[in-house]
């Protein structure tokens, strides 16, 4: 293990030496495929002059149908899966094992990232202020997306001899398929979501979040640490490695107490700064509603603002990607339904409160100060509204921002790693090689510029909503029945609170 | 429900053996059921890396085991050799409301705990069982120094 390190850091260092013509060479070999992969995986119709890839339309039409066939699961489904999540229906009995609250919070460290900051921005600046409008809209929809592939992830989860549990996409494909008869085809899509989640674990999950934390660092140093991406990269990777492979819990424990309080920290202040714009949010809010039926200004118009809002919805809280169903398949429940349930408030929080809340951030700023960001996007845009109020934030900010990334890494970390024990089994050793390359990645993620192969991952893991909510078509009406079934138990009182 | 049943909390120190061996005397003298509880500290509303997840059911397993093993088993054994009618329960939770929920299910009449003797500052932070349990608890709480 220390040679293969040692070999590792030899390889960082020489890496930084000759960092401008290592990025040229890696990007004009991955470029055309970037390309390609992308052309396919984005193809993009054209309807009324807005561009429409159809991996979106595919998630948005199988959300709405999710919805439906749910019979509004969002909405009605919403009281109880806060009862599970306070812990009224838990057994005294059971207590010890992983809680529903549990279950959420680590579902939820995953998705709440740099999107939530940056993401939105990236929205508003390119589909406007009604592009918010559609970014909720999806995340309503998204929530009945992820009751369906979370109850399925627990329902076909696989038990492993020392009592761990694999769970997620590529069992329920592979499961489910094969009830169906076509064990072939089940085989197929598993294999195929296992690889894309471990590729898309090494980009979205991974090589995008530590460059984004390098790139927050830095602009808050004010460019002190320019060419020193390969230190904050071996540093990150070294906090990665401690926890994933060292197992060292305190660390993990730390953040996963901290990320929380810095999403709470984070809302806090956005509110704050939504009230010193106080005279403006009518406007901005006026604004989010007409900007999703006119699409002033928008490339494709309201079309446009729509696309937009519903990609970035997508980006942020993962509903379709069946991410999050690799995450609930850790729970221990006699009933799959109840984290169905649970996971509904995942593209609650972090869609409709967390993306909301920044969108009104920049929709006040902007009704107050319209070049308030200049020329910044991303990050550095929803940075620059909180600054017109506290010069101090963008320091805190970055730190959060270092803080989501970090959480989310350690959560795709998990996500790939099942991926990869699907492919190559459950051995120790194999899990361990696997975990080497994620580190080696995090560092990676901050010394190049590899936009092709981060472009390669974005696809990939869009890639695999295809096969995902294909199967979650053929599966939604086992998880009809199991709904169905639980709640008669609720209403019989076989199922009932404790306490 | 008897009224005749104790309820013993121990967690292993030294405190839970002397209220073990209080026990025993009050058990013999006025022909008590024992019930022996250990709880073991979890909270429902912690935070966990997905892996830790995936392992907490073998994890929970294993530390119930232990518990039995190396704590819970010798108290059963020291009680049960001196004729005492004798029970266990082991269980995660917050060790003062698990221990309530227990004496309540078994009907105890009281509860014996040993008193760990922590600094002033330490109990000021994170609290004590002992304390809590006077506290909060419906039927009487005999603390052993």
């Amino acid at each position: 293990m220390n040679r293969i390190i040692i070999a590792l850091l030899a390889t960082l260092a020489l890496a930084s030496q000759a960092q401008a013509g290592i990025d040229e060479s890696i990007n004009a070999f991955t470029a055309p495929i970037a390309h390609w992969v992308g052309t396919v995986v984005f193809f993009k119709i054209s309807i009324a002059g807005a561009q429409l890839p159809l991996v979106v339309l595919w998630l948005v039409i199988g959300a709405v149908f999710f919805t439906v066939y749910m019979g509004f699961i969002n909405l009605r489904g919403f009281k109880h899966a806060i009862e599970l999540v306070r812990g009224d229906y838990a057994d005294p009995n059971s207590a010890g094992e992983v809680s529903h609250f549990q279950a959420l919070a680590t579902a939820v460290s995953g998705t709440v990232g740099i999107g939530n900051i940056g993401g939105v921005a990236i929205a508003v600046t390119i589909g406007g202020a009604g592009a918010t409008f559609w970014l909720i809209l999806a995340g309503f929809l998204g929530m009945s997306t992820k009751f369906v592939e979370c109850t399925l992830g627990v329902k076909y989860r696989t038990e492993n001899p020392d009592g761990s549990v694999s769970g997620g996409p590529m069992y329920y494909l592979r499961k489910g398929f094969e009830e169906r008869g076509m064990a072939g085809f089940g085989r197929f899509m598993g294999t195929f979501y296992a690889i894309g989640i471990f590729v898309g674990a090494l980009g979205i999950g991974n090589m995008f979040q530590s460059n984004q934390a390098y790139v927050q660092l830095n602009t808050v140093t004010g460019g002190a640490l320019d060419g020193y991406g390969w230190l904050v990269g071996l540093i990150l990777a070294g906090v990665v490695f401690a926890v994933i492979i060292g197992g060292i819990k305190s660390i993990a424990r730390v953040t996963e107490k901290v990320v929380p309080f810095m999403a709470i920290f984070y809302c806090f202040f956005a509110i704050i700064v939504i009230l010193l714009n106080f005279t403006s949010l009518p406007m901005a809010i006026s604004n989010i509603f007409t900007g999703a039926f006119t699409g002033e200004g928008v490339t494709g118009g309201a079309l446009g603002a729509l696309i937009i809002g519903f990609q970035r919805a997508v980006f942020s809280n993962e509903a379709g990607i069946g991410s999050a169903s690799i995450a609930h398949a850790a729970v221990r429940t006699n009933e799959p339904v109840t984290e169905g349930y649970v996971s509904l408030l995942e593209p609650f929080i972090d869609t409709i409160v967390i993306c909301t809340i920044t969108a009104l951030v920049i929709g006040t700023s902007q009704v107050a100060d319209p070049n308030f960001a200049g020329d910044a996007t991303g990050v550095a845009m929803t940075s620059a509204a909180f600054e017109r109020h506290m010069s101090w934030f963008p320091v805190p900010l970055a730190f959060a921002a270092l803080l989501f990334a970090f959480s989310t890494m350690i959560s795709w970390s998990y996500y790939g790693l099942k991926g990869w024990t699907y492919l190559f089994g459950e051995g120790q050793f194999g899990q361990t090689v696997y975990k080497v390359i994620f580190c080696a990645f995090v560092a990676l993620g901050c010394i190049v510029q590899l936009g092709p192969i981060l472009d390669i991952s974005d696809a990939l893991v869009f890639l695999i909503c295809v096969p995902n909510i294909l199967g979650l078509y053929f599966l939604a009406p086992i998880v009809r029945a199991e709904m169905e079934a639980y709640k008669a138990k609720l209403v019989t009182g076989e199922i009932r609170k404790y306490a | 429900m008897s009224e005749n049943v104790i309820l013993l909390a121990i967690d292993g120190s030294e405190g839970a053996e002397r209220a073990l061996v209080h026990v025993q005397r009050r058990a013999e003298l006025g022909g008590a059921k024992v019930v022996v509880a250990y709880v073991i500290e979890w909270s429902p509303y912690s935070f966990n890396t997905p892996e830790e997840n995936a392992q907490r059911h073998s994890r929970r397993e294993s530390e119930i085991a232990k518990a039995h093993d190396l704590v819970v088993g010798p108290a059963l054994t020291f009680l049960s050799e001196a004729n005492i009618e004798v029970e266990s329960v082991v269980r995660h939770g917050n060790p003062s409301e698990t221990l309530i929920g227990i004496a309540k299910e078994t009907g105890a009449a009281q509860i014996v705990i040993g008193r760990r003797g922590q600094s002033g500052l330490k109990s000021l932070i994170f609290g004590s069982v002992a304390g809590n349990l006077i506290q909060t608890a419906p039927i009487p709480v005999m603390v052993v120094p």
